[in-house]
């Protein structure tokens, strides 16, 4: 298995809003100021830490949406109900707003752009983030490994990165699964995740394909079975889960 | 205290003395897991304690069934910041694994079906502390919280709790495990917050 030693502590580190987009009506993309940011590989997460006047700290960890960029870090965080967090970051949240940053964190769930496999990638909604991450970073590198990404959400609203992901790349086909809602004009019905899906938009599984699958708990285990059962090499899917619970 | 957020209060204070610094009370139980789940059939399961001199205690299905059990209730910790109160597991004491070996060892490696390890000091799974579950809320552990069997040490981050668990691995010197090698603590004890390396 590929290891990344993390030596030392993890200092927390000041950042500072620089800019932010927002993706969907529930989802914003943060753009940091963080000086003195290490870098990191695609796929890593953060974690954030908000401190209101009293002293009360809540942290929460996040993907980091792209590669590494000397002292910028970009997270796309989804608004969550009753999330004391995602609440204020995707609303009050101003330019210049200190938070506090520490990682990068997880060395497991990460894609170097020196590894020539194919890559699979299977996002259920906000899990695209760590996933885009991936795809940007094979841009920046200028490497031409052979990307899919298989993208699973509700309803057309709810894509994030629109207009990055409908520009064609060379070498990345981008296959989208909506569960509830299907855009205008497109036919079939709505429908999740299946056999079908993963066994004609995924790799033969005799290409060796490094598997990246990210989102809701139930999904992942769905789409890791599949996978397994389509003959995949279990240590070449890594999953990343996030609860049902709260951000 | 850190930089202040502006504008930031966050939710009402719970102050419930039972959460560690940094945690929050989650209502479901979420699954932390870096791969595929093992389907593990308790037909073939097997678990095995070896020791620093290499002998090896080896226990099928039936045989820890045959164990005495405790039901304990205890609240866990995940390092991804939820806790869980009051969760009532069976399984088999650590102690009854374990106690009868005579081994000069201060450290454990556990390893997990799947390939999964994770390490923690012996003495951490003595004494009542840690179990090989078996079931839980009254019910056979389901795969994905790592049936048929896991490790659970509660007093620690619940990913030294290893799912799917196989077997012990006794060690005379710590080495670290799977979360561990990508920058997990050594240890994990919650209400330190020792989540990273150098925590």
């Amino acid at each position: 298995m590929a290891r990344t030693a993390v030596s030392g502590r993890l200092a927390w580190r000041v950042a500072r809003l620089a800019g932010f987009r927002d993706e969907t009506p529930t989802a914003r993309t943060l753009v940091f100021d963080l000086p003195g940011w290490p870098g990191h590989l695609a796929g890593q997460h953060v974690d954030v830490r908000l401190t209101a006047a009293d002293g009360y700290r809540a942290q929460r960890s996040y993907s980091l949406a792209a590669p590494a960029d000397g002292d910028r870090v970009e997270l796309t965080v989804q608004r969550v109900a009753d999330g004391e967090v995602s609440e204020h970051l995707t609303g009050p949240y101003a330019v210049g707003d200190p938070v506090e940053i520490r990682g990068p964190i997880g060395g497991w769930f990460a894609w170097r752009p020196t590894d020539p496999a194919p890559v699979l990638l299977v996002a259920g909604g906000s899990g695209i983030v760590p996933l885009m991450a991936m795809i940007r970073a094979r841009r920046a590198a200028g490497v031409r490994t052979p990307f899919k990404l298989i993208y699973s959400l509700r309803t057309p609203a709810e894509l994030y990165y629109a207009d990055e992901l409908r520009t064609p790349v060379a070498g990345l086909d981008v296959t989208y699964v909506y569960t509830r809602e299907l855009p205008e004009g497109r036919p079939g019905l709505p429908k999740r995740i299946d056999v079908a899906t993963l066994n004609t938009a995924g790799w033969p599984a005799e290409f060796g394909a490094s598997c990246f699958v990210c989102g809701p708990t139930g999904f992942v285990e769905t789409v890791a079975d599949i996978l397994v059962a389509l003959g995949h090499d279990p240590h070449r899917i890594r999953t990343e889960r996030f609860g049902p619970s709260r951000d | 205290m850190g930089v202040v957020t502006p504008g930031f209060h966050g939710r009402a204070r719970s102050g419930n003395p039972r959460l560690p610094p940094g945690q929050y009370l989650a209502e479901d139980f979420p699954v932390l897991s870096a791969g595929p789940t093992p389907r593990v059939r308790t037909e073939t399961w097997e678990f095995t304690v070896t020791t620093e001199a290499g002998e090896k205690h080896t226990w099928n299905w039936a045989e820890l069934m045959a164990l005495p059990s405790e039901k304990p209730t205890v609240d866990i910790h995940c390092v991804t910041q939820w806790s869980k109160l009051d969760t009532r597991w069976r399984g088999v004491p650590v102690d009854t694994l374990v106690g009868g070996l005579g081994t000069e060892a201060d450290y454990v490696m556990v390893h997990s079906y799947g390939g999964y390890t994770t390490n923690l000091p012996l003495a951490d799974l003595l004494d009542g502390q840690a179990w090989i579950a078996y079931e839980y809320g009254g019910k056979p552990l389901t795969p994905e919280h790592g049936g048929p069997a896991r490790l659970l040490v509660p007093h620690l981050y619940f990913w030294k709790s290893a799912k799917w668990v196989r077997g012990l691995e006794l060690k005379t010197r710590d080495e670290p495990g799977f979360w561990e090698n990508a920058g997990y603590h050594d240890y994990g004890d919650p209400w330190r917050e020792q989540r990273y390396q150098g925590d």
